[in-house]
């Protein structure tokens, strides 16, 4: 009921109503290609993120998953290639239409990114005050609901500084799901967490997931967590993907680097040396060779 | 020899040349984000209450500082040209000297000098640190724009609140030197205020050190959104650009007065 109120309130004219095909991925990922100072970063990506589904990015730091999630959010234009996100072309759109189409998205950064000069429960009304007319009176509502959803609802006035880092989180995926947004993005979630709150957070993605009836894309390099949760894998490697699947065939590849990135494998494709001169060379000289 | 000579001149050009077009690039970046401030203004204005908390920050908070120099500037004023003047027979002009310093140069050019030490590395550090911390890309992503919602409340703030600091400071100086001058060392009143009052002319004097208290809270505002939103997203990347901020901030103020005092008061 409150959330068609809400949908109802949210300003008609800065919103583009989605046109909903069941069958149409959500997001739809196809060659793209980014480079940054002439250097190549991502290299023919192409992913699909279905309707309803988690799906996980994973890779190694540095191999272009949170790129990949900024391209799909529109913070980067693609040098070739395209990201559409409900059938439209992410960078074709202006900045009304990208703006109109980022409401009907969420995102959950590594750290939160609360805003530290306000409370937890106008963190969590931010977004409710920037785009709808709504009362206080409903906000008010809302926001018990949302907090209440990552069982936070005894916070709401404390500030930021003094929540743990998981508390951080759970306020920051409030705040993202604070308007019910189609697609959820998660960057590093799990990230410097103790288990049960690394276990929490998982269960609130999969059944906020479940509830809003919408996408999530977990950016994660947390296997074994994300595992339990995700509907589809892809691995991403130097800015390719380099394998896919469903959690069990993920378990059970046999591509070395995806086995070495499950099992966290000391050497593999990715080797324990940061590359080097010979071992014996630089300790005895190159004549000792 | 030769050869290695050429190729450190060669190599010395050639970082001279890169620095400077960086520099211009860097010039070029900043007007576009100056036009862009402008541009997305329109919600510093709709939600006045965005900008009135900014002007608490920047300026109410500015207070203690600029009323305090504001005093001792005025009483040293006070003192120095009380020194000078008495050796001339000139003693009861202390007060023309005193308000014509303060408001023509030394309220608008030191207060602006405070306001950015005091105020423009805070813009400075709080923006840089909101973009370190993820919470502009954050506030980007809930298709909130970060120069509308962040910048432009910050901007205006500063604008307005320079002038008004300015004057106060330029009020507490003359009080100072009034203290010094009247109180202490025992200058006429009268005279003090009689002279003051007749030979401090309001379109010369008054609005001129307006408008040039206006210009530094421009410049000194724009470039601490400027170096707040440019700032390499680390600890060393915004202590870098909070010390750039103070540091343009000073310069930039210094040269604007000389240009502005030049065309104000050549024929004065």
């Amino acid at each position: 009921m409150i959330v068609r109120i809400l949908s109802a309130k949210i300003r008609s004219s800065k919103i583009t109503k989605h046109s909903f095909v069941p069958n149409e991925p959500l997001v739809q990922i196809s060659d793209l290609n980014f480079t940054y100072d002439r250097r190549p970063i991502l290299t023919g990506i192409n992913m699909t993120i279905p309707r309803g589904k988690v799906v996980a990015i994973m890779g190694q730091s540095g191999c272009g998953k949170t790129t990949t999630l900024r391209l799909i959010g529109g913070q980067l234009k693609p040098s070739q290639g395209a990201v559409r996100f409900d059938g439209k072309v992410m960078h074709e759109l202006g900045a009304d239409g990208l703006y109109a189409t980022r409401r009907r998205m969420g995102m959950l950064f590594q750290f939160g990114a609360l805003f530290t000069d306000i409370s937890v429960f106008d963190n969590v009304a931010f977004q409710m005050r920037e785009h709808t007319d709504l009362s206080e009176e409903m906000i008010r509502d809302l926001v018990l609901l949302k907090l209440n959803a990552v069982g936070l609802r005894g916070a709401q006035n404390l500030m930021p500084a003094e929540l743990s880092g998981g508390m951080a989180r759970r306020v920051a995926l409030a705040r993202a799901i604070a308007l019910d947004p189609l697609l959820m993005m998660y960057d590093e979630p799990f990230t410097g967490l103790d288990p049960i709150t690394m276990g929490v957070i998982g269960q609130l993605i999969r059944k906020l997931n479940d509830a809003l009836g919408g996408s999530s894309i977990i950016v994660t390099h947390d296997v074994q967590e994300s595992l339990q949760i995700v509907d589809y894998v892809y691995f991403m490697a130097d800015g390719k993907v380099v394998a896919e699947g469903t959690p069990d065939e993920i378990r059970a590849s046999d591509k070395a680097y995806v086995h070495q990135f499950v099992w966290g494998e000391m050497d593999g494709p990715v080797p324990f040396q940061y590359p080097s001169a010979p071992y014996q060379e630089q300790i005895y000289g190159a004549g000792h060779a | 020899m030769e050869r290695a000579m050429l190729d450190r001149a060669t190599s010395a050009l050639r970082g001279l040349g890169h620095r400077v077009t960086s520099r211009i690039w860097r010039l070029g970046f900043a007007s576009r984000f100056l036009l862009a401030t402008l541009l997305y203004s329109g919600t510093s204005f709709r939600r006045v209450f965005l900008t009135i908390r900014e002007i608490y920050f920047t300026g109410v908070l500015s207070l203690i500082i600029i009323l305090v120099s504001g005093l001792f500037v005025g009483m040293v004023l006070g003192l120095q040209g009380y020194d000078t003047l008495q050796r001339y027979g000139s003693s009861e002009a202390l007060g023309i000297l005193v308000a014509l310093s303060l408001v023509r140069e030394l309220g608008p050019v030191v207060s602006a000098l405070l306001f950015a030490s005091r105020a423009g590395s805070a813009i400075t550090a709080e923006i840089g640190l909101m973009k370190a911390t993820e919470q502009l890309s954050a506030m980007e992503m809930m298709a909130v724009n970060p120069i509308a919602r962040v910048v432009a409340p910050r901007f205006w703030a500063g604008v307005i609140s320079m002038p008004l600091l300015a004057a106060l400071f330029s009020a507490m100086g003359i009080f100072g030197g009034y203290l010094v001058g009247v109180q202490l060392i025992g200058v006429d009143e009268g005279s003090f205020w009689s002279q003051m009052q007749a030979s401090v002319d309001f379109r010369e004097d008054i609005v001129n050190g307006v408008i040039k208290s206006v210009v530094f809270g421009i410049i000194v505002s724009w470039i601490a959104v400027f170096e707040g939103y440019d700032s390499e997203p680390t600890a060393e990347g915004v202590s870098g650009a909070t010390t750039r901020t103070v540091v343009t901030s000073s310069l930039a103020i210094l040269a604007a007065d000389f240009i502005l005092t030049a065309f104000m008061f050549r024929g004065a």
